[in-house]
């Protein structure tokens, strides 16, 4: 007792965020208890996941440190706009990809027996290729932001332990150095998933937006109260709103065409293939409902106290630090250890319940899609395959730690290039889906023009360095986001090529279209 | 109903562009700024159009084929 007592803020905040992640652990095991020992139970739960956890789990997986520190870093440098940018656009596209996509994609899933896209895309597109040319794309795209969740991670801990350890040496000011705490992150995310597979990521997400939701409302009105210093809630509200800059409560500054082409970027959930793993989890095509539903409503309650806490950032003193750090060091200056520590665990709440998914679908695609795709599978037991699944989980979180030593980027301009190439491949599932016409030489040079234009945008913003990057095609006065030229691009050589080679046979076209 | 839906999700699209609240600084409740009130009813304008959706739009060969999915499951 007489310890706990001597404790320190930073250390009390670290010692919940280690109950936190002890919790999460726990969760893991037990959801490994009910493991079936199979891989179709390791890498979709057995199509076990009703609507409320189909819910939670699909919404905790896009919801990533883009969601909670990208939003409100953003909002703290351009104000509220934020939110119609990327939230309220998010809630109808999103939606409309789970009505015009999730469902569809699941019920082929479980009529064919599929687990990842490749295997989709294979059979539709009869095409042996388009799996060897999607697999590095798809790991290609899915590390940074892989990357994005555990920077953000380490990051977040560091400013939440500042003074917690000042005799250990660890760093100049006693926090857990950022490498440090991404290595903690990443070593307790890759043990649940791991041990408890699909069900235990499942389980986890929905407890962990469960808590990110939870506490990031506590942390708005804790925030409100610190910052506005009013007798009741509502008059601490219009206090600190008082004290805001005009210029960050209206898109003033911000382009009205860069507005509208932010549209495209939430398509990218289309071709998430964590997303895509989690649809193929569902009991039943009703399951979908729930989720459509209720997602832009959930994008709602999490991303509105995100952006008003941003641009109540403002009206702080703030010393020189990254946008990205605004919401931790807000939740650790302005609040008390305790409730500190609890909020930022909603914080790393959101980060892991979106690299869990992730780390899983790799090991689904490389499993399913290279080992028992070019294997006799037939030669291999259900436990080796599952082992394998494992296997490769650990070599891509290693080899995602290890990339996220390599320095800072900005949370928000990362998201935006990953979700900017998943979206130029939006096209190509949804023709897979709804337009017969398409062949697999169309899809092929679709997903090739998108990696083109992708990687010559992404090298012409300096790699990313470039936050403000835009295209201007019809002059400065109106910029577009880069993925309006990556989605133009994919859909005319889809398009044209599919044009002018031969349609695919009968045969495949009865099996994904009603006569 | 289809051409119901296209058009309440293309509104909603339309809608979402306001340029007419690009500037105005007025505050909702005294302390939220209009432009972000609008959008917080785009997202639940959202949620209302995908709930017609799915309660009056909802492919019905999907639950049918749920139904033989399910079937050669257990057959299976």
């Amino acid at each position: 007792m007489n310890y706990l007592l001597a404790m320190n803020d930073g250390q009390i905040r670290f010692s919940i965020i280690l109950v936190y992640l002890g919790l999460l652990l726990g969760l893991g095991f037990f959801a490994s208890r009910l493991f079936r020992g199979t891989k179709d139970d390791y890498l979709l739960a057995s199509h076990s996941i009703g609507p409320f956890l189909l819910l939670m789990s699909m919404f905790g997986t896009t919801m990533t440190a883009f969601a909670l520190v990208g939003s409100s870093g953003e909002a703290f440098k351009k104000g509220i706009g934020v939110y119609g940018m990327l939230a309220s656009s998010s809630g109808i596209i999103h939606s409309l990809c789970f009505f015009l996509i999730g469902v569809k994609i699941y019920r082929f899933g479980r009529k064919h027996g599929y687990s990842t896209q490749i295997q989709f895309f294979r059979d539709r597109l009869e095409s042996d290729l388009i799996g060897l040319i999607l697999f590095p794309i798809l790991v290609g795209l899915i590390i940074p932001y892989l990357l994005i969740g555990v920077m953000a991670g380490g990051g977040v801990i560091a400013v939440l332990t500042e003074g917690a350890f000042p005799n250990l040496g660890l760093s100049e000011n006693g926090s857990i150095p950022p490498q440090y705490g991404s290595l903690l992150i990443c070593g307790v995310v890759l043990i649940y998933v791991f041990f408890g597979g699909m069900r235990g990521t499942a389980w986890a997400n929905a407890f962990q937006t469960t808590v990110f939701m939870g506490l990031g409302v506590v942390t708005f009105v804790m925030l409100a109260n610190r910052l506005g210093e009013g007798q009741t809630l509502l008059e601490s509200l219009k206090n600190v709103t008082a004290k805001v800059p005009s210029s960050k409560l209206t898109r003033a500054g911000m382009s009205q065409t860069l507005f509208l082409s932010y549209m495209c970027i939430p398509l990218s959930v289309a071709m998430f293939p964590h997303l895509f793993q989690h649809w193929l989890t569902a009991k039943s095509s009703a399951s979908f409902k729930v989720p459509v539903i209720c997602h832009p409503i959930f994008i709602m309650i999490v991303w509105v106290p995100c952006v008003l806490i941003g641009v109540w950032g403002t009206t702080v003193d703030l010393p020189d630090i990254r946008p990205n750090d605004v919401l931790p060091y807000l939740v650790n200056n302005e609040i008390g250890a305790f409730m500190g520590g609890l909020l930022s665990a909603g914080i790393l709440a959101a980060i892991m319940s979106s690299l869990d998914s992730q780390f899983l679908c790799i090991g689904s695609i490389f499993t399913n899609d290279i080992v028992l795709h070019y294997l006799d599978e037939s030669k291999i037991s259900e436990k080796r395959q599952v082992w394998i699944a494992r296997i490769f989980v650990i070599l891509i979180v290693g080899i995602t730690y290890v990339l996220s030593l390599q320095g800072y980027r900005s949370v928000f301009t990362m998201a935006v290039w990953c979700f900017s190439g998943f979206a130029g491949l939006f096209p190509i599932v949804f023709a897979a889906l709804y337009w017969k016409r398409l062949t697999a030489a169309g899809a092929l040079s679709g997903t090739l023009a998108m990696v083109g234009s992708w990687l010559y945008l992404f090298q012409q913003s300096g790699y990313g360095a470039n936050t403000e990057f835009a295209l201007s095609p019809f002059g400065s006065e109106y910029p577009l986001m880069p993925v309006v030229a990556i989605i133009l691009c994919s859909t005319v050589a889809m398009l044209v090529t599919s044009f002018i080679t031969p349609p695919p046979s009968q045969k495949t076209l009865d099996k994904f279209f009603r006569s | 109903m289809r051409l119901v839906i296209i058009l309440m999700v293309l509104s909603l699209l339309v809608l979402h562009q306001d340029f007419w609240n690009w500037n105005r600084e007025e505050l909702s409740f005294g302390f939220l700024p209009i432009g972000l009130t609008y959008h917080i009813g785009i997202s639940l304008g959202a949620a209302f159009v995908w709930w017609f959706a799915c309660t009056f739009a909802w492919p019905p060969e999907i639950d049918t084929a749920d139904e033989q999915a399910s079937e050669s499951g257990e057959q299976a």
